[in-house]
């Protein structure tokens, strides 16, 4: 499936270094399917042990049905599970804008097909100002021409060019590209030193 | 051709062929899994009725949800975890991977195991769907921790769609001071470069320090590029490394094991290799390290004061203050005796046997405190066999501590090992991340082995150096 653009409200979540324990607690990674994840979304930040709701954007009514998630640096750090990201994306993120991911965060959510795009604080941060006042703002991821906008306001965005391609022709999941290449895989495995 | 990194060689050498997209079809020589990122993964290709394409290459075991008691016992008392094994169990039988269960006296932690059974050797490419997976890069090897779907195309495929990364040359030059461990070490590169200053970089550590290292510690420190940002960390491999493989099980031996020492030497870094980037550390200023907040970079000397918010940027103080409100700290105070609930011994960072015997030199003749708990587990089978020859697991009970069987345990607390509402523990695991240990509120201080064992004993964080002879 092509990914052109994505279009949807905003949720905030402007903070740095958000951990993928964070964002799903390593109880919930004990499912052997993927279903119900989007539950446990940042289920400790959403709420404590006796389950009232904590403050937080996930939370927020103002912010339900939003669809691209804004974030800090690092994002997605710490464990490889791509129960994080998927828990994302039955939670119901489309894409995410960040001003950096962690690496393995940032290749799992390409292979689910959920675009991670790079932005600066300044612009990030001049955009959660605004949809925290007017929550009901529509973003436009545009990833053809590399920019986002809401209201009048537009600002760029980056991508790795890999990545970017992978959206755009719709080949995010590269088994088939990597299954193309079967004879190749075979002489080089045969010819593996080890 | 000179001027090139290991890094470098061993990615050209297993790579398969550029794909359209850009990036590079990477084979993967050596495939780890375990229970909790694989059912899906499997899931999806008994979906489309594939196979795995090279069941050779594959290894599993049971290590993130597994008990620490009465391991033999099944089915487990908590059902997923059950699900779970079984799921894996299955698996591998309907795929023909060779499986390290509870019985086969070789199971562990996946990447205790990997080493300790020489299935790790230099100039591979490791794939694992676990982040730590750096580990095996102290044999200079490259290690990827990947997502479900990525163990899918390595099942499927045995290969990756990958992009280099750039390398950066981590160099610690000079000798440390007695009492610092690998740990510190790599805390301190974490603490210097950044908890992000690794995205995009694969991490060289080179220098005296890394010289006179043992395998076990170099796992210790490249284990931990990940919490530095770094997905790949390595150590070329010397004489040490060799001497450290010599009749392993998977290790071939005679004339294949020279040549593949012939092999080995080839990819090492070229002495005019090219870096993008070099960080040099004096490894005599090296102290030891404890973690005071909630990534693995907010850490200082064991004398060292709490840092406070006074003049820095608005994210930085953020991150301070978020980390001071949860470890429920004040800003300018010592992490020196601050009191302690729980000990945890243990992880892919620090359950080798080398660690154990570290904590247990300190343990010796010594009672854990009457308000501490200390958990001692073993990375593997093996290591805990090893270790009760030497009497290291009569040490820690006659101390007081609880000495189990292998697995995660408390590091992540997906088996019954938990901290409790807001316990604070000294642990050797490698995050100290809000939730990590089991507990919500919990809160852990990451240290090395001897420190945490010192720990153990004061009830309080305390400083090795001043009770180690010098």
């Amino acid at each position: 499936m092509k990914i052109e653009s994505v279009m949807g409200k905003a949720i905030p979540l402007l903070l740095d270094d958000i951990d993928t324990d964070r964002i799903i607690p390593a109880r919930y990674l004990k499912e052997i399917t993927f279903d119900n994840m989007g539950k446990y979304a940042f289920f400790d930040e959403r709420q404590d042990s006796k389950g009232n709701l904590k403050e937080h954007p996930f939370n927020d009514k103002q912010f339900q049905h939003a669809s691209i998630l804004l974030v800090g640096k690092n994002f997605g750090c710490g464990s490889s599970r791509e129960h994080a990201p998927q828990a994302l994306k039955r939670y119901g993120i489309k894409a995410i804008i960040g001003e950096s991911f962690a690496e393995i965060f940032a290749g799992n959510c390409k292979a689910i097909g959920l675009p991670v795009v790079y932005a600066t604080r300044d612009d990030i941060k001049q955009c959660v100002d605004f949809i925290s006042k007017h929550p009901e703002t529509m973003l436009t991821i545009n990833l053809v021409s590399k920019r986002v906008r809401y209201f009048e306001e537009s600002f760029l965005i980056a991508m790795p060019d890999p990545q970017r391609e992978s959206f755009l022709k719709g080949t995010w999941n590269v088994l088939d590209l990597l299954k193309t290449n079967d004879i190749l895989i075979n002489d080089l495995e045969s010819s593996l030193p080890y | 051709m000179a001027e090139r990194t290991l890094y470098n060689k061993v990615w050209d050498k297993h790579k398969v062929a550029t794909l359209p997209t850009g990036q590079d079809q990477l084979l993967i020589g050596l495939h780890l899994i375990h229970e909790v990122t694989t059912p899906q993964a499997f899931a999806s290709l008994n979906e489309r009725k594939a196979s795995v394409r090279f069941p050779h290459r594959t290894f599993a075991t049971l290590d993130h949800i597994i008990p620490t008691e009465n391991q033999l016992n099944r089915p487990f008392l908590d059902q997923q975890a059950e699900l779970m094994s079984k799921t894996l169990e299955y698996n591998v039988k309907e795929h023909g991977i060779t499986f390290f269960n509870s019985h086969s006296g070789n199971q562990g932690i996946v990447h205790v195991i990997g080493p300790e059974l020489g299935l790790t050797k230099p100039g591979m490419t490791i794939a694992c769907g676990d982040s730590h997976t750096s580990t095996h890069g102290a044999f200079g090897s490259l290690g990827f921790g990947i997502g479900t779907s990525e163990v899918a195309l390595v099942l499927e495929t045995q290969t990756l769609a990958l992009t280099p990364l750039k390398v950066r040359k981590i160099e610690v030059t000079g000798t440390l001071q007695k009492g610092v461990s690998a740990k510190d070490v790599i805390l301190k590169i974490i603490n210097k470069c950044g908890v992000k200053g690794g995205i995009g970089y694969a991490y060289e550590f080179s220098g005296a320090v890394f010289d006179s290292m043992s395998m076990e510690e170099r796992m210790t420190v490249c284990n931990m590029s990940i919490e530095g940002g770094a997905r790949i960390g390595y150590v070329n491999p010397d004489q040490t490394t060799v001497d450290y493989l010599v009749d392993r099980k998977y290790v071939p031996k005679g004339e294949s094991f020279d040549q593949l020492k012939h092999y080995w030497q080839s990819i090492c870094s070229d002495n005019d290799a090219i870096y993008d980037d070099v960080v040099m550390i004096d490894g005599s200023s090296i102290e030891p390290m404890v973690t005071w907040g909630i990534t693995p970079g907010q850490s200082i000397g064991v004398n060292d004061l709490l840092p406070n918010t006074t003049s820095k940027p608005d994210d930085e103080k953020q991150l301070i203050e978020s980390a001071l409100a949860h470890m429920k700290f004040q800003a300018d105070t010592p992490i020196l005796d601050k009191v302690i609930d729980v000990v945890f011994v243990g992880s892919c960072t620090n359950s080798r046997l080398s660690d154990l015997r570290e904590a247990a030199e300190i343990m010796k003749n010594n009672n854990v405190h009457k308000d501490v708990k200390m958990m001692v587990v073993p990375g593997s089978q093996n290591v805990k066999k090893e270790a009760e020859k030497e009497g290291l697991d009569k040490i820690f009970i006659e101390a007081g501590a609880d000495w189990r069987d292998p697995g995660c345990s408390m590091c992540l607390a997906m088996n019954p090992d938990k901290l409790e509402k807001d316990q604070l523990c000294a642990s050797t695991s490698n995050r100290n991340f809000i939730g990590r240990q089991g507990s919500p509120t919990g809160r852990t201080l990451l240290m090395s082995p001897a420190m945490a064992a010192l720990a153990a004993i004061h009830g309080k964080v305390k400083d090795i150096r001043t009770f180690i002879e010098i």
